[in-house]
């Protein structure tokens, strides 16, 4: 594409009926663990 | 045009790039200022209104050729993908995987923004008995089911002031660990004056992931810091943190996901915190983390007329960051690292922080809360170790409290990233935890677009 750049494989639609088996790591907002947010953090069953 | 379709995406200018956000699907485009100008009106079916508005400023094949592609990107779903919903994976109960232990409600510094009243969270000073520690093990395995792996964070104020029960507890860990089959990944935050050769070396065999405290700047961190007796602690922090930090080099201890990363936090005294970032780099760290001060009522606390300034500075520090690892001398940031195709499933972004229903924190004598924060804030006890969570109204809306189910967050950009912010600063300032802290909201925003922003950089620049 001329105008446009897509820099990512988007996967948010692939998991709206699918996920939460929650083995991922707790995400922590509070300022004083480091606001692990979970924009921050990567699928467990993907690393 | 339909303006419920601008609900779908977030546009925004970040160090000179523009760029598209499909909210819900996550794409993120670096788009031309065409587009840019386009998205102002494109409701996905407007063509030729687009065209119209626009004809004064494109030629009208750019216009068409510009339109096409944002068609393409609509068939692959990356432009105006549909609404999400609570997921049916989404369990109506959550399963308790983390726990925070308050192993020592006592510290040896008095930081001068400390929620924790220098460690007591208002009460007694005290500490937390091995039997009790191996109380709250025991309470994990059986309230994380079938899960896997558990977490367990030690807290304080400062918790190597009760290594008698850090050790205890680590040992108890790795001997029901072989019993049961779970996997315990363990946490500690220090402020370092306690690490010494013997017990960095206890941390390191044991496994440890390790969250160390500098505010940056010597002047910044011991105006901020002080001990019990007044003096300043940077220079004893930054001593223990090298030898730490160095006992780690080398990839060894770089396994069962362990890390090892300094954090720090900025006020109203240190908005030019882009110095005491690379401050930190300088002194030879480069896993960091700088965090904005939560406090209500206090003169180091922000207000709205602060943003402008911090916003700024973000952008500062989004250049300096990408200006040195344009140079070869990269350091990572917590809050710019985001994988944007392998990021949480969408159960995982609702259940954020898992604060009261994931989550909780054990105090010293063994109650339990919805998380670290809230200890001491007595309408949130949910029970103990021994009764077992008594309370079962708070566990269920925390559970619920996501961003689907808060107004604010329903329709803001940011809530797939965000997952809704912290319970517990919304508690603080509103006394309800389904109404975000907005000062917070606004940094967590500024900083989310610097982080995509830096993610589509090195993407690009590969």
């Amino acid at each position: 594409m001329k105008h446009i750049q897509t820099v990512n494989q988007p996967t948010l639609q692939l998991t709206k009926n699918s996920g939460g088996c929650g083995e991922c790591q707790a995400s922590c907002q509070s300022a004083c663990k480091t606001s692990c947010t979970v924009g921050n953090q990567v699928c467990e069953s993907k690393k | 045009m339909n303006r419920e379709m601008q609900k779908k995406i977030h546009k925004f200018v970040q160090n000179g790039m523009y760029i598209l956000l499909d909210i819900n699907s996550g794409a993120v485009h670096v788009i031309d200022e065409m587009i840019y100008d386009i998205m102002d009106y494109f409701d996905g079916k407007n063509d030729a209104e687009v065209t119209v508005l626009l004809a004064g400023k494109y030629p009208e094949a750019e216009l068409q050729e510009a339109l096409s592609e944002l068609h393409a990107l609509m068939e692959l779903q990356q432009l105006f993908a549909p609404d999400i919903d609570v997921p049916p994976t989404f369990k109506q109960q959550g399963l308790v995987k983390s726990l925070c232990l308050m192993i020592a409600q006592d510290c040896n510094l008095r930081c001068r923004y400390c929620f924790g009243d220098g460690g007591s969270y208002g009460q007694a000073r005290a500490v937390m008995s091995p039997e009790t520690g191996c109380k709250a093990v025991d309470f994990l395995i059986e309230a994380s089911g079938p899960r896997k792996h558990c977490e367990m964070d030690f807290f304080g104020g400062e918790p190597l002031m009760n290594m008698q029960t850090v050790k205890a507890v680590t040992e108890y860990v790795r001997r029901r660990e072989k019993e049961t089959g779970k996997e315990f990944k363990l946490t500690l935050t220090t402020n370092g004056m306690l690490l010494n050769e013997e017990n960095i070396q206890w941390l390191n065999d044991n496994e440890f992931s390790l969250v160390l405290s500098l505010d940056g700047r010597r002047e910044i961190h011991d105006a901020m810091r002080p001990d019990v007796g007044g003096r300043g602690s940077y220079d004893r922090a930054v001593k223990n943190f090298r030898s730490c930090l160095e006992s780690r080099r080398g990839g060894e201890y770089d396994y069962r996901g362990v890390y090892t990363y300094l954090r720090g936090t900025y006020t109203k005294n240190n908005l030019d915190f882009t110095k005491d970032v690379l401050s930190m780099n300088d002194a030879g760290f480069d896993i960091l983390s700088m965090e904005p001060v939560v406090l209500k009522d206090s003169p180091l606390g922000f207000t709205e007329a602060d943003l402008p300034r911090i916003s700024a500075e973000y952008d500062r520090l989004t250049e300096a960051y990408l200006k040195r690892h344009r140079e070869g001398r990269g350091f990572f940031f917590f809050h710019f690292n985001m994988d944007l195709s392998n990021g949480p499933c969408v159960a995982k972004r609702l259940s954020g922080c898992g604060a009261g229903h994931e989550y909780f924190a054990v105090a010293e004598n063994g109650d339990l809360y919805p998380c670290h924060q809230f200890v001491g804030r007595e309408k949130y006890r949910l029970g103990s170790l021994d009764e077992g969570v008594t309370d079962k109204k708070w566990p269920q809306y925390f559970r619920e409290s996501h961003v689907l189910n808060k107004g604010k967050c329903r329709d803001c950009w940011a809530r797939f990233f965000c997952s809704g912010g912290c319970h517990a600063n919304a508690d603080l300032f509103h006394g309800d935890i389904r109404q975000p802290y907005e000062v917070g909201c606004e940094i967590q925003k500024k900083r989310l677009e610097c982080a995509i922003a830096v993610q589509a950089v090195l993407k690009l620049e590969k």
